[in-house]
């Protein structure tokens, strides 16, 4: 045993012993008394081994590691428990997995929601199971945020002993190694002394607790930060943002790193009682204004004709990428920084929803929806974000807005959540599926009712049309992982094998009725793992 | 003075507590079906699945052909059977049966059993009821005996001449290597060695055999070689001459012998009626045979049991216990001195999957331990010990279990510090003390399972390590 220590021995001494075997007993045979044969070496050698083996004592003990911090948190209900472990279990399992996907459940992508709602649930994980979620979340760098909360202190405190974990000891995980937020002096003491990582996680934490206190601590030390830095500790004050913010960011605009100007600026902007707003709203008015003169209403633009060293200075960017004209790139940056309260003023009093119906001159339209589609985002402002998407059944490319889905996927996630849902149910009622898988990115999960229906209805016509399911494999999937598990039942007439319609796509509707199979079975199972995990808390 | 009642198997009316998910995956004879079986664990494919209280499971599962495949599987085996084709033992559909029931009680309750399930479990558990019977009434010794006793002594004899002629062969080898010494073993490479194990088997005595052919793997072993090469080649050296001479051993020492070389021990009664919690259970492969070796621990009369089964290649061994569950059930010891091997016979009842940890012992116990069931046995390698309030500690590039109440420490075997089982420990720990059953050896201390010592999690769960 390595690490042990064998009895003293009175015989020939071991290393006599082995020698003699090295060389051979030819050459080197043993001293007188035990006889200098090989026998006799194999003999002696036999006493010994045995002897060895048999009078091991134990080893000294190295340093203990100490112990892992408790986790209050309550235990996984039973079920739940096995369940995460067959969740585990099959992921490990499903490496170099390949082929169709048949009717069964995929586990591997319900992880990420048997963990989010273990989570909101606050239990705590399984110290067995610890290691295979290390593990997971080591491979899938998705899980980790949601996989190293539910691994918890105990998880940590696992992973400083493992290499292979290193990655739960760096970034995100280091909000439990935070000293708490009202001790001062350990607040201060890691300001100053801590690590990059370290201090972003801090004056996030502080942020969340006390706006004030986090921008006091950023001052003592903002002007000796480096420019990279300074940026990252800027976007924290994202979170919580307020007047109150508004002198330092105001003294921000003459930093002398461009990137931090730029995001001073962008966070004013999205004040809109600042200084900065007003300076904005001021120049917009000067260059967006209602034309009456035409008999009907229309809006003017006047372009901004140079930018001057003011204008730059509260975050506009002078030069245009290449291929965009100088004064609309202006354009773009002062209305998009324009508090859009100032609008219905302008516009004889007329609400977002007429302001954007109105024609726009000379051909500047496209121009001037897309900058208030920004500044909607930016502001969070779901009346304009409401008026720039216009009604869902309106063609995308005939929107008020911009045609882009990703603009239209932002100014979605500005409305609540109800109102999202049934937005993109009337989108996908009215325009089918194939655009509207970013849509369905940005409703909240489970979906609501009208956007289930939607969805599955609109799944059902293009199976009737024949083609293919994994055409719409993307949002299949986003399906079998947000529609509400409360739909199963409803959706298990769909599972059958129609007779192919004429002029389908040969065995399609076999497929079909797979992938509805594992609709369905992804669905029930949801519903089990639900049920597992509320049981202990109902 | 039977411990057994023989007779019927007990049956309980209370349902049978259902196994865990890991309990089933440890069935599944290779890596692709405990994949297979897990797709397979989930509603989907199955229909008129249901399990009663004896421990009997069944259901439909829908393949690719038009008839579904008709699975039961009877828990208290457990036992198997599928109309599928896979020559896999337990099939996916086995398992994926056997993951539905361990996780969603809501589609696989209680139900009456079909006909087509009943007609096997019947067939069955009577034959497992005649079984026991002759296995009671049976008593002491002799055993059924062969039809033909002169026949078979005959045959006895001529295979101990040729087993006698490969050790007297072993033992000339063996001193030829040593008279030109060792160190020219570096360079004669595997063959000599693999030549003469075959020779050994030749001889029919697998036992050499298996000893020979690892003395041909250690001079590529790394440092420190030429010790446990000499090791080695003495105990082997140790074995031929306790053969050679073995009318001159007691009895026991003489069966050990016996085994040791190869012989097939014979059962040697009376069977030990007890709870027995299975403590763990690994395969380890062994040229085309697979051993599988299952650890149980008597919860009354407080022995370790070792139950081994083969299987041959691509198919796994027929016995599977899940480790953590406790059987009511007759064990028959096999002949030797120091030998934990032993038959399960009769098994009364389903298996109950809890079980606490058996009464363990400090380090200091444990080495002691294995060095007293050497004076039976000098070729032993392990001794099962359960490590009672140990912390596992990093030790350099290893780990030790360190008596929580002192500074004695057990190194944790090589072998065991590359497998996920090691990480399951430290995560149950949590650096507190816990209790760990495993081999404790010249090599050190291989964990095989472990409970925490204080865990709301579950009172006393068999954690398994391999």
């Amino acid at each position: 045993m390595p690490g042990t220590e064998p009895m003293p021995s009175t015989t020939t001494p071991w290393e006599e012993l082995l020698t003699s075997a090295l060389l051979g007993t030819d050459r080197r045979p043993l001293a007188a008394g035990a006889g200098p044969g090989p026998i006799a070496l194999l003999d002696a050698a036999a006493l010994h081994t045995v002897r060895r083996r048999a009078g091991l004592r134990p080893a000294a003990a190295a340093a203990r590691p100490g112990t892992a911090p408790a986790d209050p948190r309550p235990p996984l209900p039973p079920a739940a428990r096995r369940r995460l472990a067959q969740l585990l279990a099959d992921r490990s399992a499903s490496s170099g997995a390949g082929g169709r996907r048949g009717a069964e459940p995929d586990l591997t992508e319900l992880i990420p929601q048997w963990l989010a709602a273990a989570n909101l649930r606050g239990f705590r994980a399984p110290a067995a199971l610890l290691p295979p979620l290390l593990d997971a979340a080591r491979a899938r760098t998705d899980l980790r945020p949601q996989a190293l909360a539910f691994a918890g202190p105990r998880g940590l405190w696992l992973a400083g002993l493992n290499p292979e974990w290193k990655f739960a000891l760096r970034g995100s995980s280091g909000s439990s190694l935070l000293p708490e937020v009202t001790d001062a002096d350990a607040v201060h003491r890691l300001w100053e002394e801590g690590l990059f990582a370290e201090r972003v996680a801090l004056l996030g934490a502080v942020r969340a607790h006390d706006p004030g206190g986090a921008l006091a601590l950023l001052t003592s030390t903002w002007a000796t930060e480096r420019a990279e830095d300074r940026l990252m500790f800027l976007d924290s004050l994202r979170a919580g943002l307020s007047a109150a913010d508004e002198p330092f960011l105001e003294q921000a605009l003459s930093d002398r790193s461009r990137n931090v100007r730029a995001t001073a600026a962008e966070l004013l902007s999205a004040l809109p009682e600042s200084a900065l707003a007003g300076r904005m709203a001021a120049r917009a008015s000067s260059c967006v204004n209602l034309d009456l003169t035409a008999g009907d209403a229309t809006v003017a633009v006047e372009a901004p004709h140079e930018c001057d060293a003011a204008l730059q200075r509260d975050g506009v960017v002078a030069v245009p990428p290449s291929g965009r004209g100088e004064r609309s790139w202006w354009l773009g940056q002062l209305v998009e920084a324009t508090p859009l309260s100032v609008w219905p003023g302008r516009f004889g009093g007329r609400t977002a929803q007429e302001i954007v119906a109105l024609p726009v001159a000379d051909g500047w339209g496209e121009e001037l929806h897309a900058a208030w589609c920004r500044a909607a985002v930016r502001q969070r402002d779901p009346q304009w974000a409401r008026a720039l998407l216009g009604p869902p059944s309106l063609p995308p490319s005939n929107g008020p807005g911009t045609a882009s889905l990703a603009e239209r996927s932002k100014l979605l996630a500005t409305l609540p959540g109800a109102e999202r849902a049934a937005w993109v149910a009337g989108f996908v009622a009215a325009h089918g599926l194939s655009e509207a898988f970013q849509l369905l990115g940005v409703c909240p999960v489970p979906w609501a009712e009208p956007l289930g229906r939607s969805v599955v209805d609109a799944l059902d016509i293009a199976r009737d049309a024949g083609s293919y399911p994994w055409s719409f494999s993307g949002v299949m999937g986003l399906a079998e992982r947000c529609l509400n598990p409360a739909e199963a039942d409803r959706l298990e007439v769909l599972t059958t094998t129609p007779d192919e319609p004429e002029g389908a796509s040969p065995g399609a509707a076999g497929y079909w009725s797979e992938a509805f199979r594992r609709l369905v079975s992804t669905l029930r199972l949801r519903a089990a793992m639900d049920a597992e995990l509320g049981a202990e808390t109902a | 003075m039977l411990l057994s009642h023989g007779g019927e198997p007990l049956r309980t009316a209370a349902p049978v507590v259902r196994w865990t998910v890991e309990q089933v995956l440890v069935l599944a004879p290779d890596e692709s079906s405990r994949k297979a079986g897990g797709r397979l664990g989930s509603a989907g494919p199955w229909t008129g699945a249901g399990c009663d209280g004896s421990g009997a499971v069944w259901g439909l599962c829908k393949g690719s052909g038009s008839k579904p495949y008709q699975t039961v599987v009877d828990t208290t085996g457990p036992a198997y059977k599928c109309s599928c084709p896979s020559r896999k033992f337990p099939c996916k559909h086995a398992l994926g049966l056997l993951l539905l029931w361990a996780s969603d009680e809501a589609v696989l309750g209680p139900a009456e059993v079909p006909d087509w399930a009943g007609e096997w479990l019947d067939g069955r558990r009577r034959r497992a009821a005649q079984k026991a019977e002759p296995a009671g009434g049976d008593a002491v010794g002799a055993g059924a005996g062969p039809s033909d006793p002169a026949a078979a002594r005959r045959r006895a004899e001529r295979r101990a001449e040729r087993i006698t002629g490969g050790a007297q062969e072993l033992e000339q080898r063996l001193t030829d290597l040593l008279r030109g010494g060792l160190a020219a073993a570096d360079q004669s490479g595997y063959g000599l060695w693999e030549e003469t194990a075959a020779r050994m088997v030749d001889a029919q005595a697998p036992g050499l055999a298996g000893r020979v052919k690892e003395l041909g793997a250690i001079p590529a072993s790394g440092p420190g070689w030429p010790v446990r090469l000499l090791e080695e080649c003495a105990l082997l050296h140790l074995l031929d001459t306790a053969w050679l001479g073995i009318d001159r051993l007691p009895e026991p020492l003489a069966a050990t012998v016996r085994t040791r070389v190869g012989l097939t021990g014979s059962v040697d009664g009376p069977p030990v009626r007890d709870h027995w919690l299975v403590l763990a259970q690994y395969d380890t492969p062994d040229g085309k045979i697979v051993t599988r070796r299952i650890w149980l621990s008597g919860k009354g009369s407080g022995r370790t049991a070792l139950l081994l089964s083969f299987g041959a290649a691509g198919r796994s061994p027929g016995q599977a216990l899940p480790v953590g569950v406790t059987i009511d059930a007759e064990l028959t010891p096999y002949r030797g001195a120091g030998q934990l091997r032993a038959e399960l016979g009769a098994q009364f009842g389903a298996p109950v999957p809890t079980g606490a940890p058996p009464p363990g012992s400090t380090a200091t116990a444990a080495v002691a331990a294995y060095g007293q069931a050497l004076r039976d046995d000098p070729w032993l390698e392990s001794w099962p010990v359960t490590l009672r309030g140990v912390i596992p500690v990093p030790s350099g590039d290893g780990w030790q279990l360190v008596d929580a109440a002192g500074d004695a420490a057990l190194p944790v075997t090589p072998s065991a510090l590359s497998r996920p089982g090691l990480w399951k420990l430290v995560a149950i720990s949590g650096g507190a003390p816990v209790t760990v059953f495993g081999e404790c050896g010249h090599r050190g201390f291989d964990p095989l399972a472990a409970w925490a010592d204080s865990s709301d999690d579950g009172a006393a769960e068999t954690v398994p390590l391999i």
